[in-house]
């Protein structure tokens, strides 16, 4: 399952039901105002560190230059560009968007 | 002339709200009032440095922010612990603000006459 998160976590709890429902493996993505969470400072408080624990997290890089967050991105967290954000529906059977 | 606040408190980007407020803060300052900007919770990041819109196929605004002394418009304010939780200082930001505590920007607003929020 590829999880897609676009909320930042500040704003909605979108991102918190996502990390409550995800089970271990699972993918998530953050685009949009969903890649505050994984900034580094806010990581721990946003749940992600925790989360990255168990799933594999991937961030669309658009965004984040678009916010000014180039640079400021957790470790262990991977960035795709739109090609790579397209790979990721391919490869999961579903995806679910937390809106 | 009547002192007007605008409270911002959405990043930029993923709603609209952060450009029409800019917007109406424009139109605002025409009209010679006294107009002072908060930035609060996600709003902070609407002063971020280095915005690079190109890949997502939006305007970057965030230029207009440096363009606001033109139109008088002076006094913008950052709540500290807004900064604070968002791992944030003065650095990150791309114009001179004046940070503010919480208590000192709930003063801040209680003394305004108009208080819009965006």
């Amino acid at each position: 399952m590829l999880h897609i998160v676009n909320k930042s976590p500040a704003q909605t709890t979108s991102l918190h039901s996502c990390l409550r429902l995800a089970k271990d493996g699972h993918a998530l993505l953050l685009i949009e105002d969903g890649v505050y969470a994984a900034t580094a400072a806010v990581a721990a408080s946003s749940g992600l560190a925790e989360a990255a624990q168990r799933l594999k997290v991937y961030v669309l890089q658009p965004d984040v230059a678009a916010r000014g967050l180039a640079g400021k991105i957790m470790p262990g967290v991977t960035a795709v560009d739109y090609s790579g954000f397209v790979d990721l529906t391919v490869q999961h059977s579903a995806s679910q968007s937390w809106l | 002339m009547k002192k007007f606040m605008f409270v911002n408190r959405k990043a930029p980007y993923g709603t609209i709200y952060a450009l029409e407020s800019l917007e109406v803060v424009l139109i605002t300052a025409t009209f010679d009032q006294d107009v002072s900007l908060a930035f609060v919770d996600d709003g902070v990041y609407e002063l971020m440095k280095g915005q690079d819109t190109q890949g997502i196929g939006i305007k970057n605004h965030s230029k207009t922010y440096r363009a606001l002394d033109g139109y008088d418009v002076e006094k913008l304010y950052v709540e500290r612990e807004s900064l604070e939780a968002r791992g944030l200082s003065e650095d990150d930001l791309l114009v001179d603000v004046e940070v503010l505590s919480s208590a000192e920007m709930a003063d801040l607003m209680a003394e305004q006459d108009v208080v819009l929020s965006f």
